[in-house]
């Protein structure tokens, strides 16, 4: 700064250019490990790489996509949150139950409602109390689903209501559903709500350091409870995904769908650390999983091979994560 | 010469611990104004006063002459008050246009930005590039994030930041703490452009040739008050650091 010449901007090679992006871009490394799956899958197996698996994929993957989607937000806040199975389970119960008897409209709003209701409780004892996320979502996913069990009255609830399954209702002959079509528009909203608006880099700013975000004149606590809130009613539109690929309400399913959001955020290369990733790396996680089960199972590997595999790639990536971070510490 | 900023009397209690005991204060324009003075003698407590992170039990402080009340960053920000920290406060994985501009973001014209809220990206890289460029500082680009620079420059970024927004005052708590020798010198003179572009700045430093290298005026904070305010010019090291301990 006693010279005012400014260095040469990033290399002028355009392959090396390329190159310090992709270092730089975390979800580009999980996107050649997508591509290398699904290659090596097309390549080991006849059934892979046809529209109807591929589609079949996508459909398995929009509920896990969609508690995905809520929880990366929450993680790039430095976050973490493990009633998102929980209060969509609970989504599910209270579309079915209140559909038995009542208008489905009314029923589902009411569960987008409820649910957008927990994010904001979530969001309230995170930001108020400060709490740490890990155990305010920790107590809410035990309250959560004992008050769902109580509320189903030990039963399940079939729906068979148009609105309610209408996310399974296929486009076309090629097999996607409106669901999907959901899902993939849904990380579009959000990947241009990160990357493309204030609100989004205030996300970033207050997960890198909330200290430092609030000195600049961020308002981190409103930003925080608005992170929570649109998570809550993102879980209530996963309870609605969730009736569309089963349409039984069921207060015992998705007992590990917190977990498998989280493999799919860390898989996708955003930082459990916060401040770090994006949506597009957690579609591309969902996908990971999706494609690793639906190519080991028809390869015809034993179905805990394929735990295995998910276990080692969240390892795997943050590790990776801790490496890159210690880089850019020095 | 008139005060920009200036406090009477200010008090703060913690407890049985006074932090501040009717401290006075006085930036005048066009200087860069030291804050000096051993631990515990009030500094913090007085920069904090001045930029609206701590609400002092008693005394006043008035801004080009009228009293104003700070009860938050925020309030001191929206009187030209700006202050950089100590911890180097940006956002690492933000980049460098992004860190300039972090809490005033600027939307893009038309219905993308009133409707969709979309940032205009484009303009704010080519404003914090001017400005950069303004005050001499050299980074790689303005699209790197932040924790790929070096902490000098990082911390040139941050007093690039405070000085694009404070229209009044910039406060800086050991700018060069966390530096190097070489670093501390390109943030020395860096603050030596910002005074010559018009902006007065209070120093908080505990480096006494800092001090005296880039110092007007000096502030010697004392037990929660004000003991002296001296120019380098005709007070000597000894002398400030005597009046400081209180040995004279």
């Amino acid at each position: 700064m006693t010279q005012t010449v400014k260095p040469p901007e990033a290399p002028a090679r355009p392959g090396m250019r390329t190159l310090a992006w992709a270092l730089r871009t975390p979800s580009v490394g999980p996107l050649f490990a997508l591509i290398l799956a699904v290659v090596i899958f097309s390549v080991a197996t006849d059934t892979f790489l046809t529209t109807e698996n591929l589609s079949l994929i996508l459909e398995q993957a929009v509920v896990i996509g969609t508690l995905a989607l809520g929880q990366t937000l929450i993680i790039l806040t430095a976050g973490i949150d493990l009633s998102n199975g929980s209060i969509a389970v609970m989504g599910t119960i209270i579309a079915g139950k209140l559909a038995m008897d009542g208008g489905a409209p009314a029923a589902l709003l009411i569960a987008f409602a409820a649910c957008t209701a927990v994010g904001l409780l979530n969001g309230a004892l995170v930001t108020s109390i400060r709490l740490p996320p890990f155990i305010v979502t920790l107590g809410m996913l035990t309250v959560i689903t004992a008050a769902t069990r109580l509320y189903s009255e030990s039963r399940s609830y079939p729906v068979t209501s148009g609105l309610l399954l209408w996310l399974d209702t296929g486009i076309g002959s090629q097999g996607f559903t409106y669901g999907s079509v959901l899902l993939l528009l849904m990380y579009g909203a959000f990947w241009y709500a990160l990357t493309q608006t204030a609100w989004g880099r205030h996300v970033y700013a207050v997960g890198d350091d909330r200290e430092a975000a609030r000195l600049t004149g961020i308002k981190t606590r409103r930003v925080m409870l608005s992170v929570y809130v649109i998570a809550g009613l993102l879980y209530g539109i996963a309870a609605w995904q969730a009736l569309g690929r089963i349409p039984n309400a069921d207060a015992n399913a998705y007992q590990n769908a917190n977990l498998d959001s989280i493999t799919a955020v860390v898989i996708g290369g955003t930082s459990l650390f916060g401040g770090r990733g994006g949506v597009v790396g957690t579609l591309i996680g969902t996908l990971i999983v999706g494609v690793l089960r639906s190519g080991l199972t028809q390869a015809g590997i034993d179905a805990l091979y394929q735990d295995l595999a998910t276990g080692v790639l969240v390892i795997a990536a943050v590790a990776l994560d801790q490496l890159t971070r210690r880089r850019a510490r020095v | 010469m008139s005060a920009v900023l200036a406090a009477s009397g200010l008090t703060k209690r913690y407890g049985h611990v006074t932090a501040l005991d009717g401290c006075d204060f006085e930036l005048r324009d066009g200087e860069v104004l030291a804050v000096v003075g051993d631990n515990g003698a009030g500094k913090t407590s007085l920069i904090k006063a001045l930029s609206g992170a701590l609400v002092p039990d008693d005394g006043a402080i008035t801004v080009d002459g009228s009293p104003v009340r700070l009860h938050t960053p925020l309030d001191a920000r929206r009187l030209g008050i700006e202050t950089v920290y100590q911890d180097l406060a940006v956002a690492p994985a933000l980049d460098v246009a992004a860190n300039l501009f972090l809490g005033r973001e600027r939307r893009r014209r038309g219905p993308g930005g009133r409707f969709l809220r979309r940032l205009d990206v484009p303009a704010m890289r080519a404003e914090a590039r001017r400005h950069l460029d303004e005050l001499g500082v050299a980074v790689q680009s303005i699209a790197e994030p932040v924790e790929n620079l070096s902490g000098g420059q990082r911390q040139a970024v941050a007093v690039a930041r405070a000085a694009a927004w404070g229209s009044r005052v910039l406060i800086m708590d050991e700018p060069t703490a966390a530096l190097g020798v070489r670093e501390s010198g390109q943030v020395l003179d860096l603050i030596r452009r910002v005074r010559d572009r018009g902006l007065p700045i209070v120093l908080i430093s505990h480096n006494m040739p800092q001090v005296f290298q880039v110092a007007d005026r000096i502030h010697i904070q004392r037990l929660g008050h004000r003991a002296a305010v001296v120019t380098p010019a005709d007070t000597s090291m000894p002398e400030v650091v005597a009046i400081m301990t209180g040995a004279t």
